[in-house]
Formats: C-alpha cells, structure tokens, sequence
C-alpha cells in the first residue's frame, strides 16, 4: 500500500517538477544566446511569463479539431517522460514518444493552413532523421545491458558511455532536432527567426500555444535524460555527473544553435542518417568483437 | 492583471513607408537596444502577436491587409503607429493613392511621430501601449 503511494506521489512529482525545470533551461537558453550575440536578454522567467500570458489571452480557433492533437500530444509526452524518469522500459517510451510527436504533426495538418502544413512536413523530416538514432540508442544499450528498463541500465558497474561512446556522439547530434535548435530547426524554430512564419504553430493561440510550448518543456527533460541514463550508473555520486552531464550536454546545444545556420532537410536528414549508421554501426561491431574475447 | 506586460509580443507591419521607420523598428531588436530584455519578441505571426506596430501610410492597397492583420489577432491587442506617416499620412499625404494615417483603418492607441521615429521613442510608445492596455483591461473589468 505504502509502496504505491510513494510511486503515485513520485509521479506526480515527475509531472509537477519537470515542466518547471524544462522552462527553466528554456529561459536558460534565451539568456545565453541573448549574451552570445553580445545583448542583455530577457530574465530567466521570461518562459513563465510568456505561458501566463498565453494562458490568458483570447483563443482563435479555425476549426473545431486541430486543438485535440495538441493536448494529445502532451499526455503522450508527459507518459513518456514519467516512464523513462521511473525507470520504465525505454522501448516502450520510444515508441509512445513517436505517437506523441505525431500527434503534434497531425495538429499542424489539421489546422489548415500552407506554414503549418510545410511545418508538419518538415517536422515529419525530421522524425524521420532521428528516429533511427533513438531506436539504436535503445538497442545499443540493451546490447550492453541486457535491459531495456532504464533502471537496469543505470544499476550497472560501469556508465553505458564507456561502451557506447560513438552511439553517444550520435545522439548528441540528434539532441540538436529534439531541442529544435539550428541547424536542424526546420520545423519550427524556439527562437524568433523563422522563414516559414512560425511553421507548425502557425494557427494556434492562446491557450493553444501555451501547451505547444508546456509540451517543448517537457520534451527538453526527456531529451535530456537520455544523456542522464548514458552517463549514471550505480554509485551514487555519478548521478551528480550525470546532471552535470545533460547541463554541459544543453550549453552545448545553445552554442551550437548560435553558431550554425538552418540546413536544408536534404542535409538535414542525410548527415543525421550517415552519423547515426557510421557511429552506431562501428559502435555495436567493436562491442560485439570485444565480447568476445 | 498585468501579464502581457512581461511578455509582448510584436508584429509588424509595413504600410507604404520609405523604409526609415523599419529600419529603426528593426534596429530595437539589435545589440544596443534590445528590446528582448523586455520579454518583447517579434513574431511575425499576426495570431501570435500582442502589439501591431505600423509604419507608413494607410493606401487603397493596403487597407484591406491591415484590417485583416488587426482582427487576426486575439484580444486584448493594440495598436502603434511608427511615424508620423503612420500617424497622419506625412510627407506622402498629398499622393493620389493614400488614404492618410492607419487610424482611418483601424483604432489606433499610440501615435509615435517621427520621421523617422527613433528606437527610443518606438520603445517608449510600446511601453506606454503597454500601460494603456492595462487601463483597458481594468476599465473592462470594473
Ligand atoms: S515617417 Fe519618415 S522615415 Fe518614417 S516612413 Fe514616413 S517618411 Fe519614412
């Protein structure tokens, strides 16, 4: 009974905490790359305001269904985030992730519009860039581990990045498509530049907007917890590495996006498909070749 | 309630000016005055959008664009005029195809005059949209 009760009050935690945390490192974000192009940015908080404001103002609806999508999308990503946090099965997380990111495509389609239907293509570009890196991640580690469960994996002797380190490099790649950061925020981009108006979000507001944007929160800790199940593993202190880990992981991801112009979904989706089956192929043949001796 | 005060986000627009008032909407965004500081984006997205600044005249063109802009954005919006062609018609006032200041489109809350406006005045004039929104909103509600 007591058992129960702690794993319910952890997930309301997980659900509680994370957005917080995820808005945190968005105005993180915005603060950095402010001082990055030598300006003074807006404060910390400004994600919250902005998600207030958002909250309160007048929705504009153009039909009646394209909304659902959106809410859909969040359940299925805040699944995915309690499941991964807990300890769940990360197969599992993968694959409700990918509905969850769909729903918000189907939402873009939905909503009728020219920007947002060239932002759902694109958003479908890019899932198909770096869902074959998710999955390799999966299977790299189960490789490794013999589990797929996120608990198992870092309750082991050793972090999986000793043994997986170029499967790691490859996902630190696709990190960039996840966080929706330049070069590969084809989509729809975080920041205020955007040739494609605000690609998928194009047509929704208001309330609308503000759960695009509580959605992108929580995506950015699940992003980020891929890193943490890398680098953890059975003593203690290596959960504090593993924070500063998915820290050094998003600092990098700023600059990156500071640095680097938007590619076109041609290069965008071979480069992310060339790393991800050099690293990961070269990746899993010396970890089979080492096994065996 | 003052939330939008955090956080407005602008679109703007460009009537039938001579550019020089863009250029300095444009010239908030960068280094040394970086309105961003402020919460205030530009979102170039009309549903997305807190604030409508405008620069240039109102023409038979445009008026119809503009209108459209306006009722696109959701409730509570305002409305700044850059310029003093965006207030009045200005230099342009005379030609054959304009109709005069945005305010013969749309109503107007803050009148920014100019030519060209300089970055401190547009900042000023949003800062005090931003104040009259909340009398609106208070008024509104009482
Ligand atoms: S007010 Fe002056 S600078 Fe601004 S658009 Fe008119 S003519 Fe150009």
């Amino acid at each position: 009974m007591n058992d129960i009760l702690i794993k319910i009050l952890k997930i309301i935690g997980i659900v509680v905490i994370s957005p917080l945390v995820g808005g945190f490192l968005s105005g993180l974000d915005r603060k950095i790359s402010a001082r990055l192009q030598g300006r003074k940015g807006p404060s910390i908080l400004q994600p919250f305001y902005d998600v207030r404001k958002l909250l309160q103002k007048e929705q504009i609806r153009v039909n009646s269904a394209y909304r659902f999508y959106v809410y859909l999308s969040l359940l299925f990503i805040i699944f995915t985030v309690v499941l991964i946090i807990m300890g769940g099965d990360l197969l599992l997380a993968i694959f409700v992730l990918t509905i969850g990111s769909l729903m918000f495509v189907l939402g873009g389609y939905a909503s009728s519009s020219p920007y947002s239907n060239i932002g759902s293509e694109r958003e479908l570009l890019q899932m198909m860039a770096y869902e074959p890196c998710v999955l390799l991640v999966a299977i790299g580690l189960y490789y490794q581990s013999g589990s797929f469960f996120v608990k198992d994996i870092i309750a082991q002797d050793k972090p999986a990045i000793i043994y997986l380190p170029a499967i790691f490099l490859a996902f630190v790649y696709i990190l960039t498509f996840k966080l929706r950061k330049s070069p590969f925020d084809l989509s729809m981009s975080h920041h205020g530049h955007q040739e494609i108006v605000k690609g998928i979000t194009t047509e929704f507001s208001g309330e609308d907007l503000a759960i695009i944007e509580i959605t992108h929160w929580y995506e950015t800790i699940m992003a980020l917890s891929f890193v943490y199940i890398f680098v953890a593993f059975s003593s203690p202190i290596s959960h504090l590495y593993a924070v500063l880990a998915c820290f050094a992981a998003f600092i990098l991801e700023i600059i990156i996006d500071n640095a680097c112009a938007r590619v076109t979904w041609k290069t965008a989706l071979s480069s992310a498909w060339g790393v991800t089956f050099f690293f990961g192929a070269a990746n899993l043949i010396v970890l089979s070749l080492l096994s065996k001796f | 309630m003052n939330y939008i005060q955090k956080s407005p986000w602008i679109l703007h627009y460009d009537g039938s000016s001579c550019n020089g008032c863009d250029i300095e909407v444009l010239a908030c965004l960068t280094p040394i005055y970086d309105v961003e500081r402020f919460g205030i984006i530009n979102t170039g997205n009309p549903k997305h959008a807190d604030i409508l600044l405008i620069t240039g005249a109102v023409n038979e063109q445009n008026i119809n664009v503009v209108k459209q802009l306006y009722d696109q954005m959701p409730n509570p919006k305002m409305v700044v005029a850059i310029g003093i062609c965006a207030c009045s018609g200005g230099i342009f006032s005379e030609c054959y195809n304009v109709i005069g200041g945005v305010d013969k489109a749309i109503p107007v809350d803050v009148y920014v005059p100019g030519c060209a406006a300089r970055p401190e005045s547009i900042i000023s004039g949003v800062v005090k949209a931003l104040g009259l929104l909340e009398e609106k909103i208070a008024k509104k509600a009482s």
